[in-house]
């Protein structure tokens, strides 16, 4: 009896942290810090060559094995309309778990400038962005999140990787 | 009662569809006026076990209707009421009705209630003309239903479990205690039949209980709460009303129910709009398969172990480079079998494919007026799952088609000396690498006059054109041809024998017809046996390596220059002997870098799709070998000029092209070059 009093009060403990404290897996990209739900960071790991896809648009580097699947890589400064930078050493991909409609979830990765920090924040602390102008299109972001006296920008990558191209709603394509 | 049951949801799902698809076939087996008990016996069993099922996942609307099914079956096995054609027609229509109800609530859609109280009405119908009872219930049914939209105050329970309630395990407190969750309760109990206590059986329940359950309570919750006990108790659910004139009577509450069900539903529907749930499907496997997946499995522990123990030892000698090699040839083998074994699962029997027909033959000889019977051979032939899944309506669509035009009509028959019932054959065999489908009947046959004309008609041809009978019968596939006089129901509607075979072409597979006039038509698909594997020929472009399937090759070949003609400076052909085959640079159309812009360097792969040719320009042809498709779609999404992708012996990703849309690709750039050049002779 006492064992499972024990147990439902661990289990509200539970609960109780995931309705307030989320983590997030910060990543730089061009002097920006942007977060990700790192429930969504299936693995992180340097950059390699890909296979590039025909016709596709530049931000769409092509798609690499993940044992056994094949995954597609987001250039996420090409994405963002940034300027290009060189790959180098801190170069990261970030594989994640993206939820689309009609679909069942797709893994995808992104390149960014190199990893940062894991944060816990507060569900209270992340704010709505308001419209200033950050380098990425407001369109994708969740929301702005204060950690040590910085701004990170939380990141919306279900919207962000689904937009235009990546859509899983073929475009009707007149080839 | 805590256990989640919803996560057996899909396997309910699952089984009542087998279910029906058992009722189906039974049903068309049934012979009417002297049925088979154990026909009957089945088709009720399954019915009995949709009913249950649909009854605990609270898919009250399935439970219900199946329940009238369930009763006119329980009479027809009792022997209480005969097998009527007209009975066995209605289920039929039933089974239909039950499986687009379970399909509507898989997907969280609405219900057709029109056709479904439709139906309902007919099986009741079908009960009371043979023992009188429902029609006065038919009539309470209407005179109760404007009561029911009343909002109900609360619910009157009394609940009186039987003595031995308490053995299976359900406790009437729990059951309370849920109650008091639902709403406001007050409870009295009754302890009648309570005897001294020196006689009381601990195990045996002696109290009964009145409860009132005052709030907007939904009947469903609180019929949720005695679900487990419901056929070992006295239960009485009456609800309370403003004019609490008349307790409502059980139809009253059914239409009730109908409509939470509804409320719930749109209500599921409008959460879902934002993200409906992903499909997963599911195969069942043999355990045969299973266990010899098992035993490879093991074999390749053993092989690995084999290995690392040479990988260990201190000293690398000649000789422990033979066991090395020993053991990776063994590795090699046991890889290989693994591989196929997997493949195995992925196959399923061809009667999942063919168990359609029998209910369609009965369907369209009665619509047609003819006499048809069908014969199914070769029924447990394997073929890929995905494979079947994709064959289905081409099927569907030939076998219409020769109960269509093929077998004429009983009278016909009978003047050209036939028996007056057609026969239509469906067989299956494995030859080779591929499987094979025949689709055979004995009618009339193609008839070549008339496919000509239409085709001369049509444009197809021209009136000059000789051709054979095999060129003739070929037409057929042509798009947007059909010879039917008539556009009748069945087929006929221009979308015709084209769409079949461009189906069957998109599978990787052929079809073809043979046909005798008066005698009958074959028509033969072949198919190969998976989708999941392909042999293909590689190919590197730049840096970039491609896989053409080596299927759609017809000829590798170094360029001589002499034979390039170029056509109006935009395209270039290539003469291979007799044909003119237009030069396809891949670089250009993909976008990429390659080695070379000049095509007299490269390698001309020709390739050939849908009867047209085209010539392919690559650097180097790099080696044949098996390539495992795996799919674009699962994380990206379908892409012009690529069937899938692959992973390379070094784990590289190579691309695998798709040579129809390579064609497409390259049409189109060809009319954007001519577009712009167009233009620029306007220009200048």
């Amino acid at each position: 009896m006492a064992e499972a009093a024990q147990q439902s009060i661990e289990l509200t403990d539970i609960s109780n942290a995931e309705d307030d404290i989320n983590e997030f897996l910060t990543f730089m990209l061009a002097g920006e810090e942007y977060g990700v739900d790192i429930l969504r960071v299936l693995e992180i790991k340097g950059w390699d060559d890909v296979t590039s896809l025909p016709n596709m648009p530049e931000y769409i580097r092509g798609v690499i094995n993940l044992r056994g699947t094949i995954v597609p890589i987001i250039d996420l400064r090409r994405r963002f309309e940034l300027d290009v930078l060189e790959y180098g050493p801190t170069t990261v991909v970030i594989v994640l778990r993206v939820q689309s409609e009609g679909h069942t979830d797709r893994t995808m990765g992104i390149v960014v400038d190199g990893v940062s920090d894991v944060y816990q924040v507060k569900a209270e602390n992340v704010k709505k962005s308001p419209d200033f102008g950050t380098a990425v299109d407001t369109e994708f972001v969740k929301g702005m999140a204060a950690v040590e006296e910085k701004m990170v920008v939380i990141l919306d990558i279900d919207h962000m990787l689904n937009s235009n191209e990546l859509s899983t709603v073929d475009s009707l394509s007149d080839g | 009662m805590s256990i989640d049951i919803s996560q057996f949801l899909d396997t309910f799902y699952e089984e009542s569809f087998e279910g029906l698809d058992i009722m189906e076939s039974e049903l068309l087996n049934l012979d009417v006026g002297e049925a088979d008990e154990e026909v009957i016996n089945t088709i009720f069993r399954a019915a009995h076990s949709i009913k249950g099922g649909s009854g605990t996942f609270g898919l009250n609307a399935v439970a219900d209707y199946t329940h009238v099914m369930e009763t006119l079956l329980d009479e027809m096995r009792a022997g209480q009421r005969e097998v009527t054609q007209n009975a066995v027609d209605v289920l039929l229509r039933s089974v239909d009705v039950l499986r687009s109800m379970l399909l509507s609530l898989k997907d969280n859609e609405d219900l057709d209630h029109d056709t479904i109280a439709k139906t309902h009405r007919e099986l009741k119908v079908l009960l009371s003309g043979g023992n009188s009872p429902t029609e006065s219930t038919a009539t309470a049914n209407t005179a109760t239903e404007s009561t029911a939209e009343e909002k109900v105050l609360g619910w009157t329970i009394t609940f009186k479990p039987n003595a031995d309630m308490l053995q299976t395990g359900n406790d009437p407190v729990r059951i309370i205690r849920e109650l008091d969750s639902l709403g406001d309760i007050s409870i009295e109990v009754n302890t009648e039949q309570l005897p001294e206590l020196e006689l009381i059986d601990p195990e045996l329940s002696y109290l009964s209980w009145t409860i009132k359950v005052s709030g907007d309570v939904a009947e469903d919750d609180i019929k949720e709460c005695f679900e487990w006990v419901e056929d070992e108790c006295e239960l009485s659910i009456i609800a309370d009303k403003p004019e609490a004139t008349t307790p409502a009577s059980v139809p009253a509450a059914q239409e009730r129910r109908e409509g939470d069900r509804r409320q719930s539903d749109r209500r599921t529907s409008a959460k879902s709009s934002s993200k409906k749930p992903a499909e997963s499907s599911s195969i069942r496997v043999n355990i045969d398969k299973v266990d010899d997946l098992i035993n490879m499995v093991g074999e390749l522990v053993i092989t690995q172990s084999m290995l690392s123990q040479i990988g260990d030892s201190e000293e690398f000698d000649s000789a422990a480079l033979e066991r090395l090699n020993d053991g990776l040839t063994q590795l090699e083998q046991h890889t290989r079998e693994l591989q196929e074994s997997v493949m195995r699962i992925r196959m399923m029997p061809i009667s999942f494919a063919f168990q359609r027909f029998p209910r369609l033959v009965h369907d369209l000889s009665s619509q047609l007026d003819k006499k048809i019977e069908l014969v199914l051979t070769g029924e447990s032939t394997e073929l890929d799952k995905t494979v079947m899944e994709k064959i289905g309506d081409p099927l569907v669509h030939l076998v219409r088609n020769s109960l269509d035009h093929g077998i004429e009509t009983p009278q016909v028959r009978l003047d050209n000396g036939k028996s007056e019932t057609g026969t239509i054959e469906l067989n299956a065999f494995h030859q080779g690498g591929n499987i094979v489908i025949e689709i055979k009947d004995d009618g009339a046959g193609l008839n070549h006059e008339r496919i000509l004309a239409k085709a001369i008609d049509s444009g197809v041809i021209k009136k000059e054109d000789k051709l054979t009978p095999e060129q003739v019968n070929d037409l057929i596939f042509a798009p947007g041809f059909s010879t039917a006089e008539v556009v009748s129901d069945v087929s006929g509607r221009g979308v015709g024998m084209d769409v079949v075979r461009r189906n069957i072409r998109a599978l990787g597979g052929t079809v073809e017809v043979q046909s005798e006039a008066g005698v009958g038509s074959v028509f033969t698909i072949r198919l190969p046996l998976t989708l999941a594997i392909l042999d293909g020929q590689l190919v590197r472009v730049g840096k970039e390596t491609y896989i053409v399937p080596l299927i759609s090759i017809i000829e590798s070949l170094q360029i001589n220059p002499e034979m390039i003609n170029s056509v109006t400076g935009a395209a270039d052909v290539y003469k291979l002997r007799d044909d003119y085959i237009p030069i396809v640079r891949l670089y250009d159309i993909f976008g990429i870098e390659a080695d070379t812009t000049d095509i007299t360097d490269g390698l001309l792969v020709v390739v050939e799709n849908e009867g047209k040719k085209i010539a392919i320009c690559v650097d180097e042809l790099l080696g044949q070998q098996q390539v495992v498709i795996k799919s674009l779609e699962t994380n990206l999404k379908q892409i012009d000029g690529l069937s899938g992708a692959t992973i390379l012996g070094n784990g590289t990703v190579a691309l695998i092209l798709d040579i129809n849309g390579v064609m497409h690709l390259y049409q189109h750039s060809r009319k954007l070059s001519t577009v712009t050049s167009h233009q620029k002779i306007i220009a200048a």
